[in-house]
């Protein structure tokens, strides 16, 4: 099977369906090894038990920027290549990035509280993600404003890469300015500086939760792929109805 | 396992994360459903698709 092959909505639908069911309980079960593994972990420290709430946070952060990455190589599907599995791509994911990236504001200020002793601060990394998630929202939106999918799929593309200058700024944010936010210390040269008990069950969670994009992505543009169908049988529907008006 | 004096923080982290994710799930689920059902009732009315494959092919 080929990209080409893919790329046909039908095929898509077929490959999918036979794909989901084993993707969906790999998810399953690496979030239940993930979700078992963060609870045994020994508390740190200076956090104690609240470095816990890392095993979400950080999953969540790291994918509300690839579901935005995901979403650039598809607003170039769309403008360059035009093709329309690439606008169904961009689409679905807009609604899960957005969801992670709620869960990571969310859960971060739930972790700051504690650590910083304040909900939010308006620093570097913080206000960027915020930026994130408002530009999500405004993809959202746009796909909703405009009627034919394919002018709301170009429009959403442009914001789309329009977008994307806000990711280096989110991940080297710790590095350029000074923030609360703490520096990375996962993907970083020398390597990552958390001790195994807390890398490893992180990692797992990290693996679980991209799986869950995965997942939740190919399921959403099975609907989205469905909706447009719909939407050609209805005008279809409506043409026939004004062509058997005007015989009358 | 002791959660110490944030317990409730670590707990409604992971609730809320909880609740989201299912609420994301139900709602993609919910919506396969209603697409396939307007499908069928497209079809149903005499409304087929060029190619001619039904809403039923479609698993």
């Amino acid at each position: 099977m080929t990209l080409t092959d893919l790329a046909n909505p039908t095929r898509f639908l077929a490959l999918t369906a036979r794909l989901l069911p084993w993707l969906a309980a790999a998810t399953a079960i690496l979030l239940l090894i993930g979700l078992y593994q963060s609870a045994v972990a020994p508390d740190d420290y200076q956090q104690g038990a609240t470095v816990k709430i890392m095993f979400i946070h950080v999953p969540n952060a790291w994918l509300a920027m690839f579901v935005w990455g995901v979403m650039s190589v598809a607003a170039l599907g769309t403008l360059v290549w035009r093709h329309p599995l690439a606008d169904v791509a961009a689409k679905a994911a807009a609604p899960i990035g957005a969801a992670f990236t709620f869960l990571a504001l969310v859960t971060g200020s739930l972790w700051g509280r504690p650590m910083w002793g304040t909900y939010w601060e308006w620093d570097a990394r913080l206000t960027s993600v915020l930026i994130l998630f408002l530009m999500y929202l405004g993809v959202i939106a746009l796909w909703r404003a405009v009627e034919d999918p394919s002018r709301a799929a170009r429009a959403a593309a442009v914001l789309t890469l329009v977008g994307a200058i806000n990711l280096p700024i989110i991940k080297f944010s710790v590095d350029w300015w000074n923030t609360l936010h703490q520096p990375a210390s996962v993907f970083r040269m020398g390597g990552p500086t958390l001790d195994r008990a807390f890398l490893i069950p992180l990692l797992v969670m990290a693996v679980a939760f991209s799986l869950l994009f995965v997942t939740l992505h190919l399921a959403a543009m099975r609907n989205e792929i469905l909706r447009r169908r719909v939407r050609t049988l209805q005008m279809a529907q409506a043409q026939t109805i004004q062509a058997s008006r005007r015989s009358a | 396992m002791t959660l110490g004096p944030y317990a409730s923080f670590i707990l409604t982290s992971y609730l809320v994360v909880t609740a989201v994710v299912l609420i994301l799930i139900a709602w993609i689920a919910v919506d396969y459903r209603r697409q396939k059902l307007r499908l069928r009732e497209l079809e149903a009315s005499g409304i087929t698709r060029r190619s001619g494959r039904s809403a039923a092919d479609i698993r």
